[in-house]
């Protein structure tokens, strides 16, 4: 096992290259500082190879990016990904699906697969998300406050306590000693989103994440309460990996600064 | 083969019955390995806990209302369709057929776009005070919606087969349309209706995308037992495969006890002379 | 109280008008696909014509001449239909089928049950009350099915060939039943059975391609057949043409010497009828008159009673196997048919 840590270290700096590396094969002209000094592209060891990515459905949008950019900067290499419920991920994998990397939406998902010994290494916790509640445009029911999602006859739908997000709406109820009456206790972020979209509720509960992916369709109210269930990101390298260097080194673009700033711009925390 | 005194030829060439089997095993498979799954220690209070008890009560109250919805609806469907040749006829008969094909989710979505909030018909319902989004009456619509073809496709075959000639009989000795209906179409399609009936219920039982989309998922009031096992499955396998099984018991009991005879239409007119 | 019927349906090239007296049964005959069954379907409202009007007295089944469009349903006809199957409605008893008109009609279960239990006795099926159709016969089926029609009360009872779907043994019971229950009743009975012309009915009209070609008393239309099929069906050869003072010329140039009833006149249309028992079969032409002798290529040979029939040509003969032996008759080969002038009568068309 030592003996694959040396040429991880290598990956790290080439990952902390990455940004300045794949501005260039963009071809974008707003590159930032300091990139002219990054010209040692014939330094990183040749990478190649297909790595299967299991990421958490909240990661779909910034792990697409994260992934193209990856295959541009190591033309040799492929990046599959596979987007769905955490603990469906999780089922997958024991089950003996390919994974290389597993990205999950919290740490209890990660805890499955580190108990059952399928994840090499100590899972690295690289974003963080916190509830945000979700109304249409218009919103009609003029919710300003967590406070407000309690008021009769507001129609609130929430995620179920059996899924991570309905987990963290969980914590802040109980930490608010706010009691939510939901019409609705989806078992999914984009069924509570489908439900705001569609006018059918007046408010959902979701990540700060999926209002920004959400676009223009719904409108994102922030509230002090959400600090109290910061729902944490680990991502590791599933044990059964084939392909151990080119999951480090996808790792690696995830947990480096190219990874941060994708995650942030998509409304991640950092942890 | 072996054959058993007094079965007759059956036409049926030797290969036909392994692939036969290979076909039979491909359906009874996956049962098997879900009930070698089941923790059956745990089985009983799984199955009986608060929330999967109140999935199933609702499961079973809402595929009986959906049921007498596609009965009330698909009969008078099924007549015109399979009775009276009329122009748009089988752009109709596809259109009632679509649920069949389309994914449920697509239901869901166009359920939710006719009786949401903002939906075509629940704005007006919205003003008139009657909120759909949310209640088991979305459940019922969601379930009646996908259900409704069995009942219209079986009960036109039905039609079919037992044909006019009674119906014409009927007029003929002085009887109005609605006599004839009903003490002579009905009463010769029942095997026809009964089994579009339980075919109906049975699809309403397992419908869960276009619940989950249409009508959200709330303990007792909108989460049917499909939706229950989707979530129980988020935290806790056992209690998921616990309740499938209970699903399927639900399902095989209900068409088996009700569909034991294949025949439809019209039974045959008088025995040898 | 009349009924008067003309009705055309282009699609079926059916054109057909005929009037019933109050208390007259006619037979309808025809070759399959003639039209029989348009017309009872036309009567009874299941099937609607182009144009036409029918009118039973002063009610109108349908009036769709000139700009009118006057159409009742089936149920306010009262023109029951008796068809070939019994029909009987599976899911009910012998006497709640005979019972189902009268209920149509308004009457109480009670009541109905009455009448039903008066018609199943005149059909002499009073012990099947309680049987489902399933557990009858054909011919105790078709019984309930004539007490069921009976038993609406119909203007008009429409038949269509009750007697086709029943073994030989049942058949003559239905027939002497339909007799019996048929007198002074108006009833259109379509039928193959010339027998069931003769006894059942006062009048037959036969259609042919959707057209009445023949129409008269059974008696008369039988033995002075004027058109093919009703010849056919009497067992009848049939020539037609036009009348000559010897008898008859066909279109075909060939010469029929016979003998006229009263009312032919030379130059009319006619029709030289003979029976095939008066033709006989040589191998060549044989001279003399008053002799008709056609030459005719044998189609078909068949044994009809103790004698061969030979169908050659359209026509028939009938001789003696002994006969058919000698002659080495074989389908194909050309013979002369020979008939008597005597033999031969010459009728209007």
């Amino acid at each position: 096992m030592s003996g694959a840590r040396k040429p991880l270290a290598a990956l790290l700096v080439a990952g902390a290259l990455s940004p300045a590396l794949a501005g260039c094969a963009a071809g974008t002209a707003s590159a930032p500082a300091g990139t002219s000094a990054a010209t040692g592209t014939s330094a990183t060891p040749a990478l190649s190879g297909t790595v299967t990515v299991f990421a958490a459905a909240s990661l779909k949008a910034t792990f697409t990016k994260l992934a193209s950019d990856f295959e541009a900067k190591n033309p040799s290499t492929k990046v599959t990904l596979n987007s769905a419920g955490s603990s469906d991920l999780v089922t997958q994998i024991t089950q003996g699906a390919p994974a290389d990397v597993f990205a999950s939406a919290d740490t209890k998902n990660m805890a499955k697969l580190t108990y059952a010994k399928l994840i090499d290494g100590q899972p690295a916790n690289f974003a963080t998300n916190v509830l945000e509640i979700a109304v249409p445009p218009s919103n009609p029911a003029s919710i300003r406050s967590f406070a407000d999602l309690a008021k009769p006859g507001v129609k609130v739908v929430t995620c179920a306590p059996q899924v991570p997000c309905g987990a963290a709406t969980d914590k802040v109820e109980k930490a608010t000693g706010t009691t939510l009456k939901a019409v609705s206790e989806e078992s999914s972020v984009t069924d509570v989103l489908g439900k705001v979209t569609s006018g059918e509720a007046d408010a959902g509960l979701v990540y700060v994440t999926d209002v920004k992916t959400a676009g223009d369709k719904v409108k994102g109210i922030a509230f002090p309460e959400s600090d109290q269930a910061v729902n944490t990101y680990p991502i590791a390298a599933v044990g059964t990996s084939k392909n151990k260097e080119l999951a480090a080194a996808f790792i690696a673009t995830v947990t480096g600064s190219q990874g941060k700033k994708v995650l942030t711009d998509a409304g991640f925390g950092t942890p | 083969m072996n054959h058993r005194s007094g079965s007759g030829y059956t036409g049926i060439p030797p290969w036909i019955y392994a692939i036969a089997a290979a076909g039979g095993l491909f359906v009874l498979l996956p049962l098997v390995a879900m009930v070698a799954k089941v923790n059956w220690p745990q089985f009983v209070p799984l199955v009986t806990s608060e929330s999967s008890l109140t999935a199933l009560g609702l499961s079973l109250r809402t595929s009986a209302a959906s049921t007498v919805s596609c009965v009330v609806l698909g009969v008078p469907l099924a007549l015109v369709l399979a009775r009276s040749p009329f122009p748009g006829q089988r752009l109709l008969r596809a259109f009632v057929l679509l649920p069949l094909v389309l994914p449920p989710v697509v239901g869901g979505i166009a359920l939710l776009y006719t009786f949401g909030r903002q939906g075509l018909l629940g704005k007006n319902l919205e003003l008139a005070g009657i909120q759909i989004a949310f209640s088991t009456t979305a459940v019922v619509l969601a379930q009646t919606f996908v259900a409704l073809p069995f009942l219209v496709v079986s009960l036109e075959g039905a039609l079919r087969t037992a044909g006019n000639k009674y119906e014409a009989v009927a007029a003929t000795l002085g009887a109005r349309p609605s006599t004839v209906l009903r003490r002579v179409t009905i009463p010769l399609v029942l095997p026809g209706l009964a089994s579009g009936a339980v075919l109906s219920f049975a699809r309403s039982l397992g419908e869960f995308g276009a619940t989950l989309t249409f009508a959200g998922s709330l303990q007792g009031v909108t989460r049917t037992l499909p939706l229950e096992i989707y979530l129980q499955r988020e935290t806790d396998a056992d209690a998921a495969v616990a309740l499938s099984l209970v699903l399927v018991a639900v399902a095989v009991a209900v068409v088996g006890l009700s569909y034991r005879h294949p025949h439809t239409g019209a039974a045959p007119e008088r025995a040898l002379q | 109280m009349t009924f008067h019927l003309n009705a055309i349906l282009a699609a079926r090239n059916f054109d057909v008008s005929l009037r019933l007296g109050p208390a007259e049964t006619i037979a309808v005959l025809g070759p399959n696909g003639a039209g029989k069954s348009t017309l009872l379907a036309i009567i009874s409202g299941l099937l609607r014509p182009d144009t036409g009007k029918a009118t039973i007295g002063e009610k109108v089944l349908f009036d769709l001449t000139a700009d009118k469009n006057l159409w009742s349903a089936p149920h306010i006809r009262g023109t029951a239909l008796l068809a070939q199957e019994a029909l009987l409605f599976p899911h009910l008893s012998a006497l709640d089928n005979v019972a189902f008109g009268p209920r149509s009609a308004g009457a109480s279960r009670t009541e109905a049950r009455e009448t039903a239990a008066h018609w199943l006795a005149e059909v002499d099926a009073g012990s099947l009350a309680s049987r489902r159709p399933g557990q009858l016969s054909g011919g105790q089926a078709q019984r309930v099915a004539v007490a069921r029609a009976l038993a609406a009360d119909p203007d008009l009872l429409l038949l269509d060939e009750p007697m086709a779907a029943l073994d030989i043994h049942a058949a003559p019971l239905l027939r002497r039943l339909l007799k019996r229950v048929l007198a002074n009743r108006r009833a259109i009975i379509i039928t193959h059975d010339i027998l069931d012309a003769l006894m059942l009915a006062d009048r037959v009209i036969v259609l042919e391609d959707g057209r009445i070609t023949e129409e008269g008393p059974t008696r008369e239309v039988l033995e002075k057949p004027r058109s093919r099929f009703a010849a056919g069906l009497a067992g009848l050869n049939l020539m037609t043409g036009s009348v000559t003072e010897q008898g008859l010329v066909t279109a075909q140039g060939q010469i029929v010497a016979g003998h006229h009833d009263d009312t032919t006149v030379p130059g009319q249309d006619g029709v030289a009828v003979f029976p095939p028992s008066a033709v006989s079969v040589f191998l060549t032409e044989e001279h003399g008159s008053p002799r008709n002798s056609f030459p005719v290529a044998i189609t078909d040979l068949e044994p009809h009673g103790d004698q061969i029939r030979v169908r050659a040509g359209g026509l028939s003969a009938d001789i003696t196997p002994a006969a058919s032996a000698d002659l080495g008759l074989i389908p194909g080969m050309t013979v002369h048919f020979v008939i008597k002038a005597t033999a031969i009568a010459i009728h209007p068309a």
